[in-house]
């Protein structure tokens, strides 16, 4: 007869901390935690030590001393008298500048190069691997010198403008003058009343939208189309191409202009940024254009088949069967690659492009010797902006995922 | 009615005329690829365009009119206007070893020789096993060969895990008669664990200094700002991928655990290191990562950076792994625990195989971008390739030369990460298993 002992459940011996699995994962994290508290510790207490040895105290005071360093491109007013902080702020914007400009032509870039590598055009397609395995198998530090060198080497110098026949001239009528300095373009005039012609214009933009909503109601409600696109692009010009000339035409552009042994006027932008963003973009637009590829690829032929079988024309089926079904696959490494690119301009320290990188984590560190301030505010700006970017794409993931069972 | 025709009547088999050539063959092939269509031909003009202007300005630069025999660029300048290429054949030791010592660069070379030998078992299915145990004994081989040092720290080194094996034995055989044998070999592994790892602290230093003070067999100490060009890439790529892709997947398990708070520490170290640019972490281990240790210490600046782009491509890595990781049908799991396996068996034997095939090319792409990304060490002063441009060019007599050094560089790395890419390939077809 068998007799069953219920001894077990009651008494409690120290082993099972161990080989119990309900108590298993306590023992487990409450050590792992200790382990991780001791650590912290530790590494606090040496910093500690280590700082009162050399007499330094942690204090973000800096930011407030004069910076006395210049910044040579910069986005709002600046000079060597301003703070630290300032000094910081003129990084940043840099930093968000040749981000916000590289994403833009990567994309452009990246999706005409995924696209045509999938041409039917076997020289075209060969071409665009070429690009694609050529930029992603080389580092980016190299291409960025390589197009810098590029500017600096190949391009004529401002003094090549002068004199009464010139050996270089401006482009497109003095719109774009490219230099071994850098490249100007024109810079706008905000004269009398032009804020009326923005404000026009954000107006229209959001009419703009609004048409396009209640377009699609109507559609929805009574199953007419409107030419949406047209119409839309009407609302998006014309009225501020209207106001523009009713108010007299108040923004004008400041032109480029050889003077002495430079270009003076309009807006400059010097070879560090330009070659910063095209290296930027030409590589994570090799990037982007294999997700592109990966993107069309993944909707299967059957879907525009189907499509057609319901009797869709070529430009709805691009619109509302495969353009939704691919973009789930693009947009979140096409997202990530955007991170990629921003955390990749702080290469700009290696070519003399004053990113944030440059400004606090360079010349400001070294001059104050506040290398921990400097490099924790350096890391939590670059933590801010791509969680800050990721957040939007978990949003996204979230709106478009499959609703699975 | 003679001349009536006579019928036509087949005597064997009329042989099939020939398809049109518009249909097979070359002609056919370009016309249907090249030239099916006005925007198709539009486009076809325009690469042979491209493709003729960039191999016009190439061929006669680089291989018709270059410069092999020059002492100085005003030299290949005077001789011909192509590619300079007498400072690649001047300076190609410098690009490979940075400056280190002339009479000692067999060693290097041993110790690559010998990584390809410790590869070869790791990477193809059709070496030896048993090559396995060598491939271990590498790292520690390999750093005496480029450091040099006696060689009795190596030794003291892969001693430490020998040691620990019969601590571990000793400890459970003693252990085990006094108490309960579970914790007994808990005990005896923590034991074990704490002791190798005291005597990698603390004893390895003093093992060598006093063998090396009995017994001086070793090589010639080679200081770390020697080290550069390609063997500092190499150096910082090959220990960054060793090291990084257990890490990853320790880091991939801890973020899929269902441990509060192991999951949290991972996924938040993983984030964090995501979050930053490789720049900023290269800054804490040349200037942070002191404040953080002990007074007084100071460690090999080579080995802070290959910690911090390990510790970098290591989250790169989890993400990937995790990628595969969920990719992998629940049914996997639950066949697991249905056998009644454990957690780490379950996972060492059915999920982490096919997780990690199923993540070969994102692993085998962090692989490639932390190779590229030992380009970055420039920022803090290391001697890698693009950090030996400036010593070329600081020199008067190649004073001004660009695109011969960039190109020189770009195709080292084209090659290694191209092969890279290759191999995963490979690797792919090779674990192939799909049904289809």
């Amino acid at each position: 007869m068998a007799v069953i002992s219920n001894d077990g459940e009651k008494s409690f011996h120290i082993g099972m901390l161990i080989y119990d699995t309900r108590y298993r994962s306590y023992t487990i994290q409450i050590f792992a935690l200790c382990m991780f508290m001791l650590a912290v510790a530790w590494l606090l207490d040496n910093a500690i030590t280590n700082l009162a040895q050399l007499g330094k105290t942690f204090s973000f005071g800096f930011l407030f001393e004069t910076a006395s360093y210049d910044i040579n491109q910069r986005l709002i007013d600046y000079t060597s008298t301003d703070t630290h902080a300032r000094a910081a702020i003129v990084g940043i914007l840099n930093t968000l500048l040749v981000a916000f400009l590289g994403c833009i032509t990567a994309t452009i870039i990246g999706v005409i190069a995924g696209v045509l590598r999938l041409s039917k055009n076997w020289l075209i397609a060969r071409l665009m691997t070429i690009y694609v395995e050529g930029f992603r198998n080389i580092p980016l530090l190299i291409w960025i010198l390589i197009t810098v060198a590029v500017i600096n080497e190949s391009l004529p110098s401002p003094s090549g403008f002068r004199g009464a026949d010139p050996e270089s001239s401006p482009l497109f009528g003095g719109l774009l003058v490219l230099t071994n300095r850098g490249f100007y373009i024109p810079a706008p005039i905000w004269g009398d009343m032009s804020m009326a012609v923005v404000v026009v214009f954000l107006l229209s933009i959001v009419a703009m939208f609004g048409f396009r909503r209640w377009a699609r109601k109507r559609q929805e409600a009574t199953g007419e189309i409107l030419p949406v696109l047209p119409i839309s692009l009407a609302i998006f010009f014309l009225p501020t191409l209207l106001a523009f000339i009713a108010l007299g035409m108040p923004i004008t552009l400041e032109y480029p202009e050889l003077k002495g042994f430079n270009f003076q006027g309009g807006v400059f932008m010097r070879d560090s940024l330009i070659g910063l963003w095209l290296a930027l973009s030409l590589y994570t637009g090799a990037f982007t254009a294999e997700i592109v590829r990966a993107g069309i690829l993944s909707v299967s032929k059957g879907q525009s088949e189907a499509a057609f079988a319901l009797g869709l024309r070529p430009n709805r089926t691009m619109n509302l069967v495969v353009l939704p079904q691919a973009l789930r696959v693009i947009v979140p490494p096409l997202i990530s690659q955007y991170l990629n690119l921003t955390k990749n301009s702080s290469l700009a320290i290696a070519v003399g492009y004053m990113d944030v990188t440059g400004t606090l984590g360079g010349i400001t560190m070294n001059q104050t010797g506040k290398e921990m301030e400097c490099i924790l505010l350096l890391m939590a700006f670059y933590l801010i902006a791509s969680l800050s970017i990721s957040s939007v794409m978990n949003w996204y993931n979230e709106r478009v995922k499959l609703r699975e069972r | 009615m003679s001349n009536r025709h006579e019928p036509f009547v087949a005597s064997g088999d009329i042989q099939p005329s020939p398809p049109p050539s518009s249909v097979v063959g070359p002609i056919a092939w370009v016309r249907e690829n090249l030239f099916s269509g006005v925007a198709n031909t539009v486009m076809t003009l325009i690469g042979i365009y491209v493709i003729y202007s960039l191999l016009a300005s190439l061929v006669p630069w680089l291989l018709l009119n270059s410069v092999w025999n020059a002492s100085s660029l005003q030299d290949c300048r005077s001789i011909d206007n192509g590619a300079c290429l007498a400072v690649i054949r001047e300076r190609y030791l410098q690009f490979i070893y940075g400056f280190y010592p002339t009479e000692e660069r067999w060693r290097p070379v041993v110790a690559f020789v010998l990584m390809l030998v410790a590869l070869w078992p790791v990477l193809f299915a059709g070496a030896p096993r048993k090559l396995l145990y060598a491939s271990a004994l590498y790292p520690a081989t390999a750093y005496w060969l480029i450091w040099g040092g006696t060689i009795w720290g190596p030794l003291a080194v892969m001693a430490g895990p020998i040691v620990g094996i019969i601590l571990y034995r000793v400890f459970d055989k003693v252990l085990s008669g006094m108490m309960d044998e579970g914790i007994a070999g808990i005990l005896s592994m923590a034991g074990a664990l704490l002791l190798t790892i005291t005597w990698w602290l603390f004893a390895v230093v003093q093992v060598d200094a006093i063998l090396g003070s009995i017994l001086n067999i070793g090589l010639e100490p080679v200081a770390s700002d020697k080290i550069g060009g390609f063997l500092l890439s190499m150096i910082i790529g090959v220990s960054g991928i060793a090291g990084s892709f257990p890490l990853g997947i320790a880091l991939a398990l801890g973020r899929q655990s269902n441990l509060i708070f192991i999951k949290a520490l991972c996924t938040g170290f993983i984030e964090f290191i995501r979050g930053v640019p490789l720049i900023t972490l290269l800054f804490v281990a040349s200037v942070l990562l002191q404040y953080f240790l002990p007074p007084g210490t100071t460690f090999d600046l080579i080995l802070r950076v290959v910690i911090m782009v390990t510790l970098f491509a290591a989250a790169y890595m989890a993400e990937v792994i995790r990628g595969g990781l969920a990719a992998l049908p629940k049914g996997q799991y639950e066949a697991a625990d249905a056998l009644g396996l454990d957690y780490w068996k379950s996972m060492r034997l059915i999920v982490l195989p096919q997780a990690l095939k199923i993540s070969i090319p994102g692993i085998v792409n962090t692989f490639i971008g932390l190779f590229k990304d030992t380009t970055l060490v420039i920022v803090i002063g290391m001697l890698d390739p693009v950090g030996i441009l400036g010593p070329i060019r600081a020199d008067q007599n190649w004073n001004g030369i660009v695109w011969e050094l960039y190109g020189f560089i770009a195709i080292f790395f084209f090659v290694f990460c191209f092969g890279m890419s290759r191999y995963s390939l490979y690797l792919e077809r090779k674990l192939q298993t799909g049904h289809r």
